[in-house]
């Protein structure tokens, strides 16, 4: 599978990165040397293999459904790179 | 007195022969003397550090032997730690405060031990040589113009330098072994889900695992009595009893079966490594184990497979960075895409955006049955390896890493640093737990012996890693450094 700039870009958009004109060229050269490592995998024959998710096969338990953390909206709010009356605060995306 | 073993510090606090305060102003003092030229710590608690020291010292006096109670510890800065900045190596979160413990902090806390501060790491815990942390690399206290191994690099150091007395780390790919290795201190992986990932700042949630870097196995089985166990509020943590793991360590390795993988002493491997290696199976020959040749036929996938699976789950969990929560935000944004975008990008260094592109690229639409699904079927091919292995031997013994730490700035490809942890990714993939101990040196610079037991078999790995630092002294050399 060849992975060129075009790759690159939608890449990068798909993960809300930004890739500079600069950075391209290399990105690209990089990610291709990884992903012709990772092909090393494709020469297996793994018709009859179970996929493994989990290393040790377990499933994801239950719990009763209750509420069971406490209220901190202030502390972590307080984290936020802007916030105002309780809400997250990000440039306007509704005109 | 900061050369010792948290064992050995703890009967000279019970005999009151010091106390915690005392300790921690050595070790606060030994950090202000090293931490320039080391970079071992990115933060450093000192009030608050004396204030746990003190409160330990009045618990023993009212009766507490927990035994770290007044031990200095030092945490990777990917555990979140209440009121205290939590960085995870990087620039996105270089001034987050996290608002709670992780469950491995509070464990700790409880136990009475000391936090001297957090220790530097790999970006995100990505990389092999603690040269993609956002605050520089760590130099190796045996040779500063080397790397100590990553990503747990600034523990692993500070346990090597003796700027603490014991250290948590977490391990992905290799990333406390590999480290280990390279300082020369004992680091332990356990299985998966046997230490709670809760409040540890994620990577590959189906691969991370939190462990102890210390100066010797009987710490490390020390530092699991308070690390281990089941946690509710780690869905993927094993609801299974955690062992007392001090208790199985003089246990005698007569008859023990040592399986050694033709795979890891084969291409690549350095001779002193191997040289180190092979006279550490000597030693537990005449501890009366048998050594038997087995195979793993899949290990050579092994780095491929961890490079999907491992950047598939980072761009998943990777994503929260946004810009909106916590963490970093770009300046002046135009839109919220270009929030997010230049967010991201300065926020993030290179190899993080590498592995969050690969991953994206892996899980996109048309390519997840190529790459995510067939990764986890070769992962399957590499579980029955080590459970055919299993069926025949007790543990599995060879090199950490195929040669001794390497010089900074010399590893710039990053396939050729993936390649780092070809002996101890296969481990991650499967589940188990693995420990790397000092065995040899080579040109002044440590050899790390890598011991590998079946799922929760860690009062088993951490037996044979003690009777063999029993037999010998390279967990106690000590690198010179220049105050």
């Amino acid at each position: 599978m060849a992975f060129d700039r075009s790759e690159v870009e939608k890449v990068a958009q798909l993960a809300r990165l930004h890739i500079s004109e600069a950075e391209a060229d290399e990105v690209t050269s990089r990610i291709t040397d990884i992903l012709n490592l990772i092909d090393q995998m494709q020469a297996v024959d793994t018709e009859n293999v179970e996929p493994l998710a989990h290393p040790l096969d377990m499933t994801q338990p239950m719990r009763a459904d209750e509420v069971t953390e406490e209220n901190r909206r202030d502390e972590l709010q307080a984290l936020a790179p802007q916030s105002e009356n309780g809400l997250y605060l990000v440039p306007k995306v509704i005109e | 007195m900061i050369e010792k073993t948290a064992v050995e510090l703890s009967q000279l606090l019970t005999s009151g022969a010091c106390s915690s305060v005392e300790l921690t102003r050595e070790y606060l003092n030994r950090i202000k003397q090293l931490n320039d030229s080391l970079n071992s710590f990115i933060t450093v608690c000192e009030e608050t550090a004396l204030l746990q020291a003190e409160a330990a010292d009045e618990r023993r006096v009212a009766g507490d032997t927990s035994p770290l109670l007044g031990i200095p510890i030092a945490h990777k800065d990917i555990f979140c730690s209440n009121g205290v900045t939590t960085s995870c190596g990087s620039r996105m979160l270089e001034n987050f405060v996290a608002p709670y413990d992780s469950t491995v902090v509070a464990n700790f806390n409880a136990a009475g031990a000391v936090m001297l501060g957090k220790t530097n790491m790999d970006e995100f815990a990505m990389g092999s040589s603690n040269e993609t942390s956002y605050f520089g690399p760590v130099r190796n206290p045996w040779d500063t113009e080397r790397v100590p191994g990553g990503s747990s690099g600034g523990s692993a150091a500070a346990v090597a330098a003796d700027l603490c007395a014991i250290a948590t780390g977490t391990d992905t790919g290799g990333s406390i072994r590999q480290p280990a290795a390279f300082c020369g201190v004992t680091g332990f992986k356990p299985s998966y889900g046997r230490v709670s990932r809760w409040g540890m700042i994620a990577f590959a949630s189906s691969l991370d695992q939190a462990g102890p870097i210390c100066k010797s196995a009987e710490d490390a089985a020390l530092m699991m009595n308070v690390m281990a166990g089941h946690d509710p509020k780690d869905s993927t943590s094993a609801n299974e009893p955690a062992d007392d793991y001090t208790r199985e360590l003089n246990q005698s390795l007569d008859g023990l079966k040592i399986g050694i993988p033709k795979q890891h002493f084969a291409e690549g491997l350095t001779e002193e490594v191997e040289r180190g290696i092979r006279d550490a199976l000597t030693e537990f020959e005449k501890l009366g184990a048998t050594i038997k040749e087995i195979d793993l036929p899949n290990n050579h996938l092994s780095v491929s497979a961890y490079y999907v699976v491992a950047p598939a789950e980072a761009s998943a969990n990777l994503s929260r960075y946004d810009g909106v929560r916590y963490g970093y935000r770009c300046a002046d944004p135009v839109d919220l895409e270009d929030m997010y975008k230049r967010t991201r990008s300065e926020g993030f260094g290179d190899e993080v955006k590498r592995r969050i592109m690969v991953g994206t690229y892996a899980l996109s639409a048309g390519f997840y049955d190529a790459y995510y699904r067939k990764a986890q079927k070769i992962r399957r091919l590499i579980k029955n390896d080590f459970d055919n292995a299993f069926k025949e031997v007790d543990v599995v013994i060879g090199p950490t890493s195929p040669h001794t730490a390497f010089k900074l700035g010399s590893k710039s490809d990053p396939v050729a640093m993936y390649l780092e942890d070809i002996y101890t990714i296969a481990v991650n993939l499967a589940g188990l737990p693995g420990i790397s101990v000092p065995a040899g040196m080579a040109n002044g610079l440590p050899i790390g012996m890598h011991i590998v037991g079946d799922v929760f078999a860690e009062s088993r790995v951490l037996n044979v890693a003690h009777q063999y630092q029993l037999q010998t002294d390279w967990h106690k050399q000590k690198p010179a450094l220049e105050l």
